[in-house]
């Protein structure tokens, strides 16, 4: 094994570089799983561990990425009224997908990663793997336009306050990507609220409004598309009149169903080509997210269904209540509308954040359904609620863990 | 009361919300909104009635002295009665539990064949094979003497009574000492004919005082083990139950059918004399999983209560089988025994004489001929593999046990006090590139992220790496997976860490041994030693009194 001997030879010295040590041993162990063997207790392992249980969350956002990229090209094109066919131009809408998409992910990976680092080395213990999975989720829940020094401290705050100072992976009570979400939610409202935040691309989003390219669209993809003599980016691009960003659920705000298939198609909705944040728009490639979750039993489908019959048992009490036009709104229509299967599939399942028994698995996941659905239709300021629900229930998580706990001991004394 | 005055609250609520809503909402939903309310109170109202009535039946009933926890007692027919479908036919009068959870850990190099019998010179007693001994136990035999087999070796200071004995005759040839002058090993060089000291069996009339009394002084006694805590009984103790499990379902572990052959008489006996020995019963646990093939000395047995346990591991671990029949309460304790303990023991009280005789198995991929031998109790470990396991560049793990919760061995030290299997492994001491993500070599595991599950019989190799690093508690319902047990594993192992003794008392601690909990530390995806945190517990548990 040349290529070991090589690595293990470049090995920095923990004592005098402990920063290097540890980002050494953590892209070390990344490449070699370690020789360690068991010693007192079992003697024999189950293959699973911490990595490869991560690596199958982020795993199963790939589609949701690479969807999700293409489609802030999409509609930052379909702002301008230019190439509305979803295939149309599809060379200028996976660029500038990329020249918004690579940044995100980049800054929210470094970012994080590197307050990992730094802090695996102060406290002297491997990099855990955690942020593996906030790290991908981040991207995928933040507007296209995010710029990137709020996304920077938004990672930052999450990692620091939310995760580090509770004591690191598995030792957090909110969940990291939903935290880095909500700060930035609640300290710059304007980035990722309302209909302007998710159409990448343009200074502001009225009829009229120029396109904002950098260097990348009209430098380096203009020439390289120029070679191969396809479409490229026109600087004099506006956009277009009559135009409005506005998503599905601010539609159905304002008229309920009706003024949202207005403007969407079901199938449109359903696959995804609508703006909203970058990877919660196609239902479908979530929805086999979600099943290659539950298939690999890595996260727990006790929480999703009982999500989604808490999202329905709320749909229906709305619907009989009907005051506004969007409590009519059916609870098949919801999950069509808005990030309500991104958040079941990815957000409710962190399983440090959720309950950790199963019956508190149930009442954690019914309860961020039905919250969930109430903040959305509820809330006049806001028309969505799984990030303030999950947070909300995620405090409770430990509540609900209490009184099942309690329930078993309780049991276990009466029947003495 | 107090459900009366939640429904009334409860109506009350519904009633005033109605108001406040009809109030909002439009004329036509309103009625809609009205009347489905008002469903729903009638219901509410109607169910806290029937709840009422079923409580205050159980409050009767228990007032009584009917166990209301086992009996059917109210008007609402228990739903598992429902649910758990009809006792297959073999029962007969026993009870049947079928076990849901738990994981078969399949490896290859299970033991086969007939009995061999093997040549295995030296023997030893260990002191640290009995929990709580202290490290110096008195040791009354020296360097050059000869024993018999039931002749006394040495006994634990704090418990003078309790005798351990020489299971085998011949001379002693070392006092094997530790660290702090412990005594590790009594070390016996076997007669090639056994000599066995004759014991003066008590009558069939003898008390309880005479035949516990004829158990220590026989050495027997430390065959016994009491839970919580797994150790010898303390003298004076009266066991709640004993319980016996008749198969073991653990990775390689022997066939019971092979152990029991030609001693079904002997069994009986043990259990006999077992009956005499604890204010409950004894019990039996049999194999549900294959009913047909368990030993008429299993089945037929009389004088016990008889359970038949259908699962995976760890259905025929004692503690489960206890736990789905009569739980450790705190301050209870129970003894149990494994079948060859209890051959033994009827042994004594037939013959006379200790016989210590022991089947074991000897089984893993490493061995290039898995097979059962028969030898005596402490038999030394590499006289007794004698050169079967396979010369593959690779070391091994030498395991007495199986690989779940035995100890590591080397080949100069002796097979446990109570195991009957050796199983050797390969050690996984080697770098594996990318080996968490994209594995060469199958390993098993209850994850579906590998491609296991698409083959349920295949019979892994298996070695000793911890495939990943130590990490803290993330995922959860793992344990609860393979554990068909009504615990909460992770939360009683966090109450451990965190030295709360009521919780751990709650959650019930007393119920478990490291042998119930060591496959939750095998499926542990954060790779957390669960057995020695267990441990750690039960000695503050015990320590605390």
């Amino acid at each position: 094994m040349g290529l070991l001997q090589f690595i293990k030879s470049i090995e920095p010295d923990k004592k005098k570089s402990p920063v290097l040590h540890t980002a050494y041993d953590a892209f070390f162990t990344f490449a070699y799983a370690p020789n360690t063997v068991t010693s007192g207790g079992v003697h024999m392992r189950d293959g699973m561990d911490l990595k490869r249980l991560m690596v199958h969350v982020v795993l199963a956002m790939q589609l949701c990425y690479i969807f999700g990229t293409y489609n802030i090209g999409h509609q930052h094109f379909v702002a301008q009224g230019q190439y509305l066919g979803f295939m149309d131009g599809f060379n200028l809408k996976l660029a500038h997908g990329l020249i918004l998409m690579l940044p995100i992910f980049l800054v929210s990976h470094i970012v994080g990663l590197g307050i990992e680092f730094l802090w695996a080395a102060k406290k002297g213990h491997a990099v855990e793997e955690g942020f593996l999975v906030s790290g991908a989720l981040i991207p995928l829940i933040m507007p296209p336009d995010i710029p990137l020094w709020i996304l920077s401290l938004a990672v930052a705050f999450a990692v620091i306050i939310g995760k580090e100072a509770f004591g690191g992976t598995g030792m957090n009570i909110w969940n990291i990507a939903l935290l880095a979400r909500v700060f930035i939610f609640f300290a710059y409202p304007t980035t990722i609220s309302g209909d302007l935040a998710w159409v990448s691309g343009y200074e502001k989003l009225v009829p009229g409004s120029a396109v904002d390219y950098g260097w990348w669209h009209t430098g380096f993809f203009n020439s390289l598309f120029s070679w191969f003599d396809w479409p490229m980016f026109k600087e004099t691009a506006t956009v277009v009149n009559g135009y409005s960003g506005a998503t599905p659920l601010t539609l159905a705000y304002q008229g309920g169903w009706e003024q949202v298939t207005a403007k969407y198609s079901e199938s449109q909705m359903l696959w995804g080509a609508i703006p909203g944040s970058i990877g919660e728009t196609n239902k479908i490639f979530i929805v086999l997210g979600a099943l290659f979750l539950i298939i690999t039993k890595v996260a727990s489908f006790r929480i999703m269904l009982s999500m989604v019959l808490g999202a329905i048992g709320g749909t229906l009490i709305l619907n009989v209540w009907g005051a506004t036009p969007f409590m009519e709104v059916t609870w098949y229509q919801h999950f069509l509308m808005g990030s309500f299967l991104f958040a079941m599939a990815f957000m409710a399942t962190d399983p440090v954040t959720a309950s950790s028994t199963n019956t508190g698995k149930w009442i954690y996941g019914a309860s961020i359904g039905f919250i969930g659905i109430i903040v959305r239709v509820i809330n006049p300021a806001y028309p969505e609620g799984w990030m303030l629900a999950i947070l909300f229930v995620n405090t409770f998580a430990p509540l609900i863990d209490h009184y099942v706990l309690e329930a078993n001991i309780k049991k276990r004394l009466q029947s003495a | 009361m107090r459900k009366f005055n939640k429904t009334l609250i409860t109506i009350f609520l519904l009633t005033s919300t109605q108001a406040i809503l009809s109030a909002q909402t439009s004329n036509q939903s309103s009625g809609y909104l009205f009347y489905s309310l008002l469903g729903v109170g009638v219901l509410v109202a109607l169910g806290a009635i029937i709840t009422l009535a079923d409580n205050l039946l159980k409050v009767e009933a228990s007032k009584v002295g009917i166990d209301v926890f086992k009996k059917d007692i109210g008007i609402l027919p228990s739903l598992s009665n429902y649910l758990t479908g009809k006792k297959p036919e073999f029962v007969g009068e026993n009870s049947y539990h079928k076990l849901t959870r738990g994981y078969d850990l399949k490896l290859s190099g299970q033991a086969s064949g007939a009995v061999e019998d093997v040549r295995v010179t030296r023997f030893a007693v260990c002191p640290t094979d009995f929990r709580g001994m202290s490290p110096i136990p008195k040791v009354v035999v020296e360097v050059g003497d000869t024993v018999k087999a039931g002749d006394a070796l040495f006994f634990d200071k704090k418990n003078p009574e309790v005798i351990y004995t020489a299971p085998v005759s011949g001379e002693i040839i070392e006092v094997n000492r530790g660290e702090k002058r412990s005594i590790i090993e009594v070390v016996i060089l076997a007669d090639l004919v056994q000599q066995h000291k004759v014991f003066s069996v008590p009558s069939a009339s003898a008390s309880r005082t005479e035949i516990t009394q004829f158990l220590q002084e026989s050495g027997a006694w430390a065959l016994l083990n009491q839970r919580p805590y797994d150790i010898v009984p303390p003298i004076g103790d009266i066991p709640r139950d004993i319980y016996i499990s008749t198969f073991d379902t653990a990775p390689l572990a022997p066939d019971a059918n092979v152990i029991i052959s030609g001693k079904e008489v002997y069994f009986q006996k043990g259990l006999e004399v077992l009956g005499l020995l604890t204010s409950g019963s004894v019990h039996l646990g049999l194999d549900g999983r294959k009913p047909e093939s368990v030993s008429s000395a299993f089945t037929q047995a009389t004088g016990v209560a008889k359970h038949w346990f259908a699962g995976k591991h760890p259905a025929g671990n004692v503690g489960v089988q206890i736990h789905h029949t009569k739980p450790i309460k705190s301050g209870q304790n129970v003894w149990t025994l494994g079948v060859q303990e209890v051959i033994s023991i009827g042994k004594l009280f037939s013959d006379g004489v200790l016989d210590c005789t022991r089947i074991v198995a000897l089984a893993g991929s490493k061995l290039s001929a898995p097979k059962y031998v028969r030898t005596y109790v402490g038999a030394q470990i590499g006289e007794l593999l004698g050169g079967i396991i396979k010369e593959d560049g690779k070391d091994s793990r030498i395991i007495s046990g199986d690989v779940l919760s035995g100890k590591q061995k080397t080949t100069n030290q002796y097979l446990g006090y109570k195991d009957d299997q050796v199983t050797v492994i390969a050690e996984g001491n080697e770098y594996e590139l990318f080996g968490w993500l994209l594995p060469i070599k199958p390993r098993p595991s209850i994850s579906n992220t590998f491609p296991n599950f698409l083959f349920p019989d295949y019979k892994f190799e298996g070695d000793t790496n911890t495939h990943g690093e130590a990490r803290a508690f993330v995922v959860s319902g793992q344990y609860e997976e393979v554990l068909p047990m009504n615990i909460y594993p992770q939360h009683l192992m966090k109450a451990i860490l965190a030295n709360d003794f009521e919780k751990m008392e709650g959650l019930g601690i007393q119920e478990l041994s490291e042998e119930d909990i060591a496959l939750c530390e095998f499926v542990c995806t954060s790779k957390i030693p669960l057995q020695k945190i267990l441990r750690e517990g039960l000695d503050m548990v015990q320590s605390q009194g």
